[in-house]
């Protein structure tokens, strides 16, 4: 320890402001080798783990009719960018028409009817595509729809009925707003409606065709003064998860949907044209697994038959392509974190062994001081390191997962800067707590621990140990939370896949987990202040 | 040897720290288990996909914290109160000492564990059968007559003595404490979090099989079929890597000035 020269620098003891204080924290902090080493030995076990855990997605596709086993990026299909700039989903059937300027167009809907194949595929006859049991999957849609043009992934609005979630108005992929709840059938049809004006649509819905309901108003930026409008069918594939100890077995398989129309019309400025078919997306999509689909037309009604999805793209077994996100090459983030917390409860238990807290206390008297300036010295400087850490986790990583075949769905500046800061500023929390658990428990072992129980292993028993249902509240609860500031996709109810924890789907949004953290922090903090004031060092 | 041994004993019985930590592994892995057990319900009409003894047992993963806490100190106390020295000068035969040591907190782990585990399985007897985890949907009543019970809580406590012997291991050849706990602990819990997060299951299933977290495959009585490593071989693969450790610090210790 060479602080004595920095404690003497600092100047009367009395006088002693936190700058002082903070000045000599930092002299000594920098000043011990082994510390400063151990910073640096965190950032590169985090970007070493991190970098080999990315790496490691064994991603294969099986095989085209006649063709190699695909493998690798070959794996992956045409994916759209929607307006807002994150990845999608964008292949149904469309039966539309031009529309220019404002107007409006009014649907019955009678009825919604599906069926999809639950995988198992040997029922079939050989050749002719897997065996379809009817059935609707919960997010089978049909309704009408209001498109800035036929390209995938351009702006939309629609109104629609769903399998099991009543009527929706979406927007844009990742709006989802709910109308009339309950099925829609022959004796219990469903009025759909949408308006443009300018560049909002409003979606209204009824049980009677008299009585309207507004569900939402969408704002399509930039909507074309001519629109693509009509009616739609889609259905994403069906996903059936059986859980078991420890993992979770997944049959998933095509599902169609068929929407019956009828009083189909055009009000306001649109006149009413020829309807032409046109399925959007579907083949393109190697694994997708589109049925692709049709319309009839016949007296007043419309039958439309389609497959597919319209909604954001997510991971797992419900996104239909092999895919990740930016956190899954931040894993080793653990290692880190449990380096940081050795340093860090270091600063503080250190000084208790060798008595130079006496010292310390005996120049700053004002012992809030001591503490404050030890845990920012401590959290910024872990800080740093998390930092540098995780943009090199993300920037080595990422290309190492893109070698793989997996498609990283993309994210805005701003989210990626949030995951950055959010585990820098995680790392530099969990060096204030482990400063402030060394401060109330005094020794070294005893600090390490209580830090690396309270942060890392209510994730652990989180992802690998406990059942879902507690799993989640472990996550709510504990200084785990946390984690969630590294989510950069958010939860999309409107698309079933599997949502989990070691998938990267945490049940606090970002801010909140991270809130969580802050407290537990701010708890132990407040906890030892207050022994500290009390205490004899 | 004895007396090496009671020496060693009488350290340990002395000072404060190894009975309140005594206490704390006893109390969190009764805890932790009784409190997972508690929270979790199988509702009617469900098929749950929980092995309820492993469940039950679910606070050995907080107590081997506080066990390798017990590990690393009787060596690292040493070293930071420099009573090391005096330690060897009394005995010259170092190997004797850290074996001393070494038994003497395996000892106290599993006496810890043994109390700890018999709480958490009678906590899982009384609390699951009213969450649903019933005998007529074929949740057995835990009983340590059930031979699947047995083999899993005692080698749940097995597994304990043997972290104790990690950590005193690592410590030997760390010798300071901080340090030591924070490598015990990242060898213990960093393995089963990178393998829940890489999807390759080629290193998924070799982290599972030659990590020390094979160890804790002995506490499984379902799905015995898809383990992956049996559950003694398991246990097998934690005591090679606490004898790499005890090996490793021995050699240190007799190597290198205290």
């Amino acid at each position: 320890m060479t602080a004595r020269t920095a404690v003497r620098r600092s100047g009367p003891a009395a006088a002693a402001g936190l700058v002082a204080v903070l000045r000599a924290e930092w002299t000594k902090f920098r000043s011990v080798r082994g510390w400063v080493i151990g910073m640096i030995v965190a950032a590169i076990l985090t970007v070493l783990v991190g970098v080999f855990a990315s790496g490691n997605a064994s991603i294969g596709c099986g095989s085209r009719p006649n063709g190699p086993q695909l493998t690798g990026k070959a794996c992956l299909p045409y994916i759209p960018i929607g307006p807002g700039g994150e990845a999608v989903s964008d292949s149904f059937y469309f039966v539309r028409q031009p529309l220019a300027g404002n107007g409006s167009v009014t649907v019955r809907v009678t009825g919604l009817s599906g069926r999809y194949s639950d995988g198992n595929s040997q029922a079939s006859a050989a050749g002719q595509g897997p065996a379809m049991t009817p059935g609707l999957v919960p997010w089978a849609k049909a309704g009408i729809i209001i498109k800035a043009s036929t390209r995938q992934g351009s702006a939309y609005a629609a109104m629609m009925v769903t399998g099991s979630h009543g009527v929706r108005m979406q927007d844009n992929y990742t709006g989802d707003i709910a109308g009339l709840p309950g099925a829609v059938s022959a004796a219990s049809p469903r009025w759909l409606r949408l308006t443009r004006s300018g560049d909002t649509v409003s979606g209204y819905d009824s049980a009677d065709g008299r009585h309207w309901a507004l569900v939402g108003t969408a704002t399509l930026a930039g909507l074309p003064v001519t629109v693509q409008g009509g009616l739609f069918a889609t259905s994403p594939q069906y996903l059936k998860i059986q859980p078991f100890f420890g993992g979770a077995s997944i049959q998933s398989g095509a599902s169609q949907a068929t929407g019956i129309f009828d009083d189909v019309s055009l009000h306001g400025g649109w006149p009413a044209g020829r309807w032409a078919g046109l399925a959007i997306g579907g083949g393109n999509r190697a694994d997708y697994p589109a049925q692709g689909g049709g319309y009839r037309q016949a007296g007043g009604q419309i039958t439309v038959t389609g497959s597919g999805d319209i909604a954001p793209a997510v991971t797992g077994p419900g996104g239909g392509f092999p895919s990740s996100t930016i956190e899954q090459s931040l894993a080793g983030i653990f290692a880190g974190l449990i380096a940081v917390v050795v340093v860090a409860a270091m600063f503080v238990t250190t000084e208790y062994r060798r008595g130079l807290i006496r010292l310390t206390l005996a120049a700053t008297p004002r012992r809030g001081r001591v503490l404050a300036a030890k845990a920012i010295v401590a959290g910024a400087v872990a800080f740093v390191a998390g930092l540098a850490a995780s943009v090199l986790c993300v920037t080595l990583g990422v290309p190492r997962q893109r070698a793989e075949g997996l498609y990283i769905l993309p994210v805005s500046g701003l989210t990626e800067a949030r995951v950055f800061l959010g585990t820098a500023a995680m790392v530099g929390l969990a060096a204030v707590l482990a400063v402030a658990l060394g401060s109330i428990l005094r020794r070294s072992a005893a600090a390490v621990t209580a830090a690396v129980v309270v942060v890392v292993l209510p994730f652990l028993l989180a992802v690998a140990v406990l059942p879902d249902g507690i799993a989640n509240w472990v996550l709510r609860l504990t200084p785990a939370a946390g984690f969630a500031i590294e989510q950069s996709i958010p939860h999309y109810s409107q698309v079933s896949t599997v949502y989990s924890a070691a998938g990267g789907q945490y049940p606090l949004p970002p801010w909140a987990g991270f809130g969580v953290l802050c407290a537990w922090t701010a708890a132990a903090l407040g906890l030892a202040f207050v022994l500290l004031r009390r205490r004899d060092a | 040897m004895t007396r090496v041994l009671h020496a060693e004993w009488t350290k340990l019985r002395t000072t404060g720290g190894p009975a309140w930590l005594f206490g704390a592994v006893v109390l969190l892995t009764a805890a932790i288990g009784a409190a997972a057990a508690a929270a979790t319900r199988c509702p009617a009409g469900l098929t749950c996909p929980v092995d309820p003894v492993k469940l039950s047992l679910t606070g050995v993963q907080a107590g081997q914290a506080v066990v390798a806490v017990l590990g690393v100190l009787v060596v690292s106390a040493e070293y930071s109160t420099r009573m090391i020295q005096v330690t060897l000068a009394a005995v010259p035969g170092r190997s004797a000492v850290l074996g001393a040591k070494a038994a003497c907190v395996a000892g106290l782990a599993l006496l810890a564990g043994a109390l700890g585990i018999a709480a958490s399985v009678l906590a899982g007897r009384l609390i699951l059968p009213g969450h649903g985890f019933a005998a007529a949907r074929g949740f057995p009543v835990l009983s340590l007559s059930d031979s699947l019970v047995l083999r899993a809580a005692a080698g749940s406590v097995l597994y304990l003595g043997l972290i104790a012997l990690l950590s005193t291991g690592i410590a030997a050849l760390i010798r300071d404490s901080a340090v030591a706990i924070g490598v015990t602990l990242g060898l213990v819990y960093l393995f089963p979090v990178v393998t829940a997060l890489i999807s390759n299951a080629t290193w998924q299933r070799r982290l599972e099989r030659y990590t020390p977290m094979a160890g804790l495959n002995i506490q499984a009585t379902t799905g015995l079929r898809s383990l992956p490593i049996s559950p003694w071989a398991g246990l097998g693969v934690l005591a090679a890597w606490a004898a790499a450790a005890l090996l490793a610090g021995g050699l240190a210790l007799r190597l290198r000035d205290a």
